[in-house]
């Protein structure tokens, strides 16, 4: 039993609002990743469940414990920093055990916990090392079992993958998938990439300006944003969004881009669409993968239109393509075999199944 | 899961506000309490006593009456006072200038020769400035002794000398500069080589490939990169030299005919050995101006660094 | 534009220029080397010169022969000075109080350190400058007025502070602290934040971090203090000067100065003797620590 409860937390500096209450509900051996732009308020947020700072406003709960004005040590969490936080004066095993010796848990406990924690991770033969003689991935290993030994109700991880390089990211987001699996353990995690938000999340909390956007399954966010921020957030590249109108021939509804572009809206969203037809400031919007070279078959909603590549990007999978409509840059993805080439023009085919349409005004996905 | 009941350990919520504020309350009182040795000690045995030398300066010599500027009309109406100013101000620049010389051109000579010799090097240069200064002092005493010099008997083949080191006037001055620059000059070399070790040897590299000559290099990179440690050492250096003492003290003891002397063995002759103690903080307060000027500099580049981090 | 650059370039040297770069370091290398020696003559006569002359009986000294070598070498003076027991009491005074105030010194500085840099609290930042101003007065400006506060303690509560080896314990500490404070809390600073809010959940207390964490991570920095600590009230010359006169208050470079000279009469290889002696623990803790000396002197200037 360790969910995480938030109710309208708030956080001010002086008076800057760091936090302008939110309220979430974590649940018990739940993985939530906490992901938004640099100063959205994430790391604070988790710094208050720390108890590290102190709330402004709301309550924050642990196992239904309200906890706001428990000290750390006594919230029974554990934490993962950035920069990992290893004593550098104590050899692996002393680190993993500093907190069980502080606590005056019996040797032989501490032993056979550090021993597990440490067969977990696979860092058995490091444990009388000294966190120098350690590699970036190692270290990374030894602050989660740090984290693991001492048994908590939540661990809280604060963007711990970003000292790493490319290559040894990837390996060890797998590899705390893979912990989180075996402990089982409500996991708190915050980071600026979304694509470790996605690949590690049960859900994924998107935050931005001190609020949560939306909160929901990696999927979701991915395929119905709420709102603008999550739509181009979420996603690389970027969801392409330009301004358009929405126009109205007969029952049908399209999509006006720009004078000689209009694209016709599926018969499936034009319930939905109907009351915005005429609306000023909306803006379209399509991922690029829904924006790829034409097919012999379309399906009903693929629509083809042609325009003049200004470049092309290969990434050997597939080559990015890009152009312009009324200045705006929008990207596609096409088949490597394609044939697009940089200022030729190229038939495109967007797939309007996948569309989103945003009010600009308020930022809204309609 | 949202009406999850939450519950709440304390009584009232306007308790558990209080709470944490509480710790913070008492984190500050323990951090206060931490800091207290340190108050104490500033405030009884240096400020204090700062202050305490202003109200000294202003007492007649039996120290029953105050007399206001009475001890410093006195001080300007001797020729001695003047002597020891003008004798204080040459001593610290000339010192400073030459130790800042020296450091700079012996930090260069030390970071030209191959990394691992220098640490050698480094620790036999740096030798004077580990010696007491009293002690090294001593031995130029010795080597400066009125009839036994060992440097004149190395002068007296080459047909000059017997110098009277400590003896004249001029000689006497040139001394107590020499063996202060003597004792100052390895502190320069280190802290210069500590700043030259700090420009990136990128930057000489790239001055070689545009063209720029071994003299250039030091001129347009290693200088206005030192800049800040150039000036701190020597503001620094000039607080100390202004204050200094034992030299003066175990070489010449203000002679000779006083003409050696600086604001504190000045002050040390009149307010301790003559026992006119308000005299002599008059002469000592004397110094307060150069470390006012030089703490003000300092200070403003702490903040200045203070808010570039 | 090519013929241009061609034209401005007959006064370039025509010989190869291979290999031009490599003599220029050699020469370079000589002559740093050449200066270097001259240097270290310089630096280091006055306490070869002292060895010298401590192996020397007085009869060698006054005789008209080169200063410079020993031609009778004895160990008199060491032996006359070590069976002294007037300059085996300075010896002991000043490692008495050297070792009171370098523990007075680490226990008020490392604690005041930790709370300055990282328990924020009304006033700290100013207190953490006032430190550093503390430093730069000399003790130049303070014997006289810390003379009558003496007088003045013995008048009000008896205690006679006055011509007492242990007064000096009292005293010194103002010139180690200050600076030894500024260190620490430079190293203490520079430890990352993260460090102590993990030993803050792994529940340590503000004291456990302070002894379990700070101390032994900052070890080369506290050892470095530790160093300036011994070094400055070793040197320490004004205060016993000014504030001890019985032979068995002094300390040592007091001692030498005041007892060996006497008169006209200067037992040269005595004081030379004494002298050496006098700058032997600074020199030997030196030798073996160096670059923590050294981290120490530059601490003060890089740190701030």
């Amino acid at each position: 039993m360790a969910q995480v409860t938030l109710r309208k937390v708030v956080k001010k500096y002086d008076e800057v609002l760091a936090v302008r209450g939110i309220d979430l509900d974590i649940m018990d051996k739940e993985f939530v990743v906490l992901v938004g732009p640099s100063g959205c308020g994430k790391s604070t947020t988790l710094r208050m469940i720390a108890g590290l700072e102190e709330i402004t406003d709301g309550d924050i709960a642990i196992g239904g414990d309200v906890v706001n004005d428990v000290p750390p040590k006594d919230r029974d969490i554990a934490m993962v920093f950035q920069n990992y936080a290893l004593y550098p004066h104590m050899n692996v095993y002393e680190n993993m055990s500093f907190g069980l010796k502080l606590k005056r848990t019996p040797k032989d406990i501490i032993d056979q916990r550090v021993r597990q924690a440490a067969q977990i991770l696979d860092i058995t033969e490091l444990l009388d090392r000294k966190p120098k003689q350690l590699s970036g991935g190692q270290r990374q290993r030894v602050a989660m079992g740090r984290a693991i030994v001492r048994d908590p109700k939540v661990f809280l991880f604060d963007e711990p993958l970003s000292n790493l390089d490319a290559k040894l990211r990837v390996q060890m987001r797998t590899e705390i998938k893979k912990v989180h699996q075996k402990v089982r353990t409500t996991t708190v995690y915050v980071t600026h990439d979304q694509i470790e938000a996605m690949t590690l999340a049960d859900r994924v909390v998107v935050m931005n300006g001190g609020n949560i956007e939306q909160v929901g399954p990696p999927n979701e966010l991915y395929h119905s944003p709420k709102t603008k921020f999550v739509a181009g957030f979420i996603g690389s590249p970027a969801m392409n969004m330009v301004p358009c109108q929405l126009e109205a021939s007969g029952d049908a509804l399209k999509v006006r881009l720009s004078d000689t572009l209009s694209l016709a809206v599926p018969a499936s969203r034009t319930a939905r669409y109907r009351p915005h037809v005429g609306k000023p400031g909306l803006l379209f919007g399509l991922r690029p993968e829904h924006l790829t070279e034409t097919r012999p078959h379309l399906e009903a909603d693929m629509q083809t239109f042609d325009v003049k590549l200004d470049v092309t990007e290969p990434m050997g999978m597939e080559t990015l393509v890009y152009f312009a409509i009324n200045g705006i840059d929008i990207c596609g993805r096409v088949n490597p075999n394609a044939g697009a080439r940089e200022s030729q023009t190229m038939k495109l085919c967007a797939d309007m199944a996948n569309m989103h349409l945003i009010d600009d005004k308020t930022e809204q996905v309609l | 899961m949202a009406d999850t009941a939450l519950r709440v350990s304390a009584a009232s919520s306007a308790d558990k506000r209080s709470g944490l504020q509480k710790l913070m309350q008492r984190k500050s009182t323990i951090a206060f309490l931490m800091t207290l040795p340190l108050i104490v000690l500033i405030f009884t045995l240096v400020a204090y006593p700062a202050g305490y030398a202003l109200y000294l300066a202003m007492l007649n010599k039996a120290m029953t009456k105050f007399v206001w500027f009475k001890n410093f009309d006195f001080l300007f109406s001797r020729d001695t006072f003047w002597m020891v100013v003008w004798q204080s101000c040459l001593f610290a620049i000339s010192a400073v200038v030459f130790k800042a010389f020296i450091g700079f051109v012996v930090a260069h000579l030390v970071n030209n020769i191959p990394g691992k010799k220098q640490r050698k090097w480094r620790g036999m240069l740096l030798v004077p400035w580990v010696i007491p200064a009293a002690m090294s002092t001593l031995s130029w005493l010795w080597l400066f002794d009125s009839s036994y010099s060992a440097f004149n008997w190395l002068l007296e083949p080459l047909g000059i000398g017997p110098i009277p080191w400590l003896g004249e006037t001029g000689w006497a001055r040139f001394c107590v500069i020499l063996v202060n620059v003597w004792i100052g000059a390895p502190f320069f070399m280190i802290m210069y080589l500590a700043a030259l070790k700090s420009v990136p040897e990128q930057l000489h590299e790239a001055a070689e490939i545009d063209g720029a000559s071994w003299w250039q290099r030091i001129w347009y990179i290693n200088l206005p990169m030192m800049r800040n440690i150039i000036a701190i050492t020597a503001l620094f250096s000039t607080i100390l030299t202004f204050a200094n003492f034992d030299i003066v003290r175990v070489l010449t003891r203000g002679d000779p005919l006083n003409t050696t002397h600086l604001f504190a063995t000045w002050a040390f002759r009149l307010g301790i050995e003559s026992g006119d103690i308000p005299l002599g903080a008059a002469v000592s307060l004397f110094m307060v101006p150069i470390l006012a000027v030089g703490a003000t500099i300092i200070l403003r580049d702490i903040n200045k660094r203070g808010s570039e981090v | 534009m090519a013929d241009a650059t061609i034209t401005t370039s007959p006064g370039a040297p025509t010989r190869p220029r291979y290999g031009s770069m490599s003599r220029d370091r050699r020469w370079a290398l000589r002559w740093s080397y050449f200066f270097l020696t001259l240097f270290a003559i310089f630096f280091l006569t006055p306490p070869i010169y002292m060895f010298v002359t401590s192996l020397k009986s007085s009869a060698e000294i006054s005789a008209e022969i080169n200063p410079w070598w020993v031609f009778d070498p004895t160990l008199s003076n060491y032996i006359g000075l070590l069976t002294d027991n007037v300059f085996l009491t300075f010896f002991l005074n000043s490692a008495l109080i050297s070792v009171c105030v370098v523990t007075i010194t680490m226990m008020i500085s490392v604690v005041a350190a930790f709370a300055l840099a990282r328990m924020k609290f009304w006033g700290s930042a100013t207190l953490a400058t006032g430190v550093f101003l503390t430093y730069l007065i000399p003790e130049t400006l303070l014997f006289i007025p810390l003379f009558k506060m003496f007088a003045w303690v013995n008048d009000t509560f008896g205690i006679q502070l006055m011509n007492h080896w242990w007064t000096m314990i009292i005293l010194y500490p103002t010139l180690t602290v200050p600076f030894c404070t500024w260190i620490m809390i430079g190293y203490f600073a520079s430890i990352p934040k993260e460090l102590d809010e993990a030993a803050l959940i792994d529940g340590a207390t503000w004291f456990q971090t302070l002894t379990k964490i700070f101390i032994p991570v900052a070890l080369p920095g506290l050892i470095a203090a530790t160093i300036f600590a011994f070094t400055v009230s070793w040197a320490q010359f004004l205060y016993p000067l000014a504030f001890t006169t019985s032979t068995k208050e002094l300390v040592l470079p007091v001692g030498i100065i005041t007892t060996l000279i006497k008169g006209d009469v200067f037992n040269w290889g005595q004081i030379m003797a004494g002298a050496l002696l006098g700058a032997a623990p600074p020199l030997i803790i030196y030798a073996f620590l160096m670059d923590y000396y050294i981290a120490g002197l530059t601490a003060g200037a890089t740190k701030g």
